[in-house]
């Protein structure tokens, strides 16, 4: 194995660079360099040609609507009016609702199999999440339709209403598909990934740390929730986006619960609709142009708001990183 | 050693390649028939063993799509192409595309009410007011009026639709259209809608999942997916007035009754079919084929597999619960299938 370092070949003449390099590139070095380059580079070339191939084939529903397409409620395929509001609001109130409930949920189970489980429990529960993670969505959303859903219409929903409903987010009626239906099943499906990377990230916090918080005085529960998630902020925050960029773009499982309905309501018991269900529903019959280019400039637009909701994410990572926790 | 082994994979591997005069023909589109149009393309594969017909079942836009960008030999579609769609395909490809029925199908109401045992019967109007909203309570009168002595409750009515694209939403607004000139100029009819009330099932397993679960709720499926899974389901008023349950027989009649003005291009709607037989929710489905085939191989055998299915093929189309063809009707076809050059 040679280490070659490249700084000391950017000082020297472009010839002996040449020579420099394929020297190293017969002892490989520089072809496993150049094949791993192109597999990252693959990935950019990719997403680029996904958002091109969206633009372009979007172009007639932007020239139709123009930013109207984002304000506008009225999605009719028999008279060529297409809006995309409903679908925008569904896909993040969802999306919320889901994160609201999986993140403390997910981070709580995290900190015990990390912190506090003895090694064999936290390991064999830990396999068993990971399966759960690779279960195919429609298994969740027929779990949706035959268990969350009577639920939500029999009990969480009546609860809900006794306890909470003068509050209009609870109020109107509950048919047992909705926003708050299709939260609690895609919680249920992001959850695994929340405990699954947390847990790893928290087992990778040093030793030194709990000890030398512990011995400082510091309880248990102390020297975990001051010193090691902290410490390993970075990556949990990367497990929630995980989980959020599932539960943006999962169809299956939304679609099976949701009611399928483009309305705006302020009650979480109502229908809805999110983005990437309507364009599963729709597009195999999608019949005239202007119906299919909108059906595709659905598909920009998620692709849109997961950029920028990842792009928040990891301005807010970098913004509270100054804090403390990890050293950079 | 090596080198005759090779030679022999060679000689092998020709010979499965000349012996092979497989003539592929693709298709794509509707997945309403799907059953039966692969069972036809099976047996007459059986029969025709050089004639291998691959279909997918992609949905009738992506049919009519895959046609005119001719990608595929021809398409199926649950609605006729309307006549933007069919000048489309000849400013693209310089011929027109032919209609052809294969086989009918029908929608059928269902509905979940825990304490009522009798089969309900809807009226035109009444189907039409619940998928309006307008009529939001199970003992309206124009529920109640058609099925004297039974007991509506006065809950409200839980409306649920298909929200998948398809033919069976096709069919089903087609009739609402015929039904409530208030329908046609407020929703209008095609495979998706923008439903004034309700709540959308994907598939026809999702709408009768979401109806079971549902107490009060009305909801649509085909026939023969209620036929299959046992779904109880409704009476429905025709145009004579008559309030019939959905059959087989009944949807043949549908189409006889209004096959008497069976235009030349094929391209007709049955809903609310005259007749006292004529179940009203019933469509004809279509193979789309073009006018122009170049290749004459395969221009016969698709004109070969036409004929067939018109005439031989029919005969599957009961064991799997599709309603066979009129006979005037299918004796028209045949007549037509000389159009394909």
């Amino acid at each position: 194995m040679s280490t070659t370092s490249t700084t000391f070949d950017r000082a020297a003449p472009p010839g002996s660079r040449l020579r420099a390099f394929l020297g190293r590139l017969r002892q490989g070095d520089e072809v496993a360099h150049v094949i791993t380059l192109i597999f990252a580079v693959s990935i950019l070339v990719i997403t680029s040609l996904l958002v091109y191939k969206l633009w372009v084939s979007s172009h007639l529903s932007r020239a139709q609507f123009g930013w109207n397409f984002f304000w506008t409620t009225t999605w009719d395929p028999i008279f060529d009016k297409f809006g995309a509001l409903p679908f925008i609001y569904g896909t993040l109130v969802t999306s919320v609702i889901s994160l609201i409930i999986a993140v403390p949920l997910g981070l709580a189970a995290a900190i015990f199999l990390a912190e506090l489980a003895p090694r064999k429990l936290s390991d064999s529960i830990a396999f068993l999440i990971d399966l759960l993670a690779a279960v195919p969505s429609v298994i969740y959303g027929l779990l949706g339709i035959f268990v969350v859903v009577p639920l939500m219409r029999t009990v969480i929903g009546p609860a809900l209403k006794a306890t909470l409903g003068d509050l209009p987010i609870f109020g109107g009626p509950n048919y047992g598909v909705g926003f708050l239906t299709s939260g609690i099943v895609l919680a249920i499906m992001v959850v695994p990934f929340i405990i699954s990377v947390s847990r790893e990230v928290l087992l990778t916090v040093p030793r030194d740390q709990r000890e030398a918080a512990l011995s400082l005085g510091a309880t248990r529960w102390e020297a975990t929730w001051q010193v090691v998630v902290p410490w390993a902020r970075s990556g949990i925050m990367g497990s929630i986006f995980l989980a959020l960029a599932r539960a943006l773009g999962e169809t299956m499982a939304v679609t099976m619960v949701i009611g399928n309905n483009p309305k705006i309501s302020a009650s979480l018991f109502a229908p809805g609709y999110t983005i990437a269900a309507v364009i599963a529903n729709e597009f195999t019959e999608a019949t005239g142009d202007l119906y299919l280019s909108s059906l595709i400039e659905l598909g920009l637009v998620l692709f849109l708001m997961t950029f920028l909701l990842n792009g928040l994410a990891r301005l807010l990572i970098i913004a509270t990183g100054r804090g403390g926790g990890r050293p950079s | 050693m090596k080198k005759m082994a090779l030679l022999a994979l060679l000689g092998l591997s020709l010979g499965a390649f000349l012996g092979a005069e497989n003539l592929a023909i693709n298709a794509a589109g509707a997945t309403f028939p799907y059953p039966i149009y692969s069972k036809w393309f099976d047996v007459y594969h059986t029969a025709q063993p050089t004639i291998q017909i691959n279909y997918q079942s992609i949905g009738s836009g992506g049919g009519i799509r895959q046609l005119t960008a001719g990608t595929v030999d021809f398409g199926a579609s649950d609605m006729p192409m309307n006549d933007d769609q069919i000048k489309e395909f000849q400013t693209k490809n310089g011929f027109s595309v032919l209609h052809f029925p294969t086989v009918l199908g029908a929608v059928v109401p269902t509905y979940n009410l825990p304490q009522v045992s009798a089969d309900l019967k809807f009226s035109e109007k009444a189907l039409a007011g619940i998928y309006l909203g307008t009529i939001t309570k199970w003992n309206d009168p124009e529920i109640v009026n058609a099925n004297p002595g039974v007991p509506l409750p006065k809950d409200d009515v839980v409306v649920i639709h298909r929200s998948d694209g398809s033919g069976t939403t096709f069919i089903w607004t087609d009739f609402l259209s015929k039904a409530s000139p208030e329908w046609k100029s407020k929703v209008g009819s095609g495979t998706s809608v923008n439903w004034p009330v309700g709540l959308g099932g994907k598939g026809n397993e999702g709408v009768s999942g979401l109806v079971k679960q549902t107490p009060d709720s009305i909801g649509y499926v085909e026939l023969i997916y209620a036929l299959q899974n046992n779904i109880p389901f409704g009476y429905v008023q025709n145009a004579d007035g008559k309030f019939l349950k959905a059959s087989l027989a009944g949807v043949t009649a549908a189409a006889a009754g209004a096959s008497k003005n069976m235009p030349d291009d094929f391209r007709i709607s049955i809903t609310d079919a005259p007749g006292a037989t004529a179940y009203p929710i019933s469509s004809f489905t279509w193979l789309l084929v073009p006018q122009q085939i170049k290749d004459p191989a395969k221009r016969d055998a698709i004109k070969g597999f036409l004929k067939w299915m018109l005439t031989d093929g029919q005969q599957y189309n009961e064991g799997l619960s599709y309603a066979k063809l009129p006979k005037a009707v299918a004796d028209k076809e045949l007549k037509a299938i000389s159009r394909i050059q």
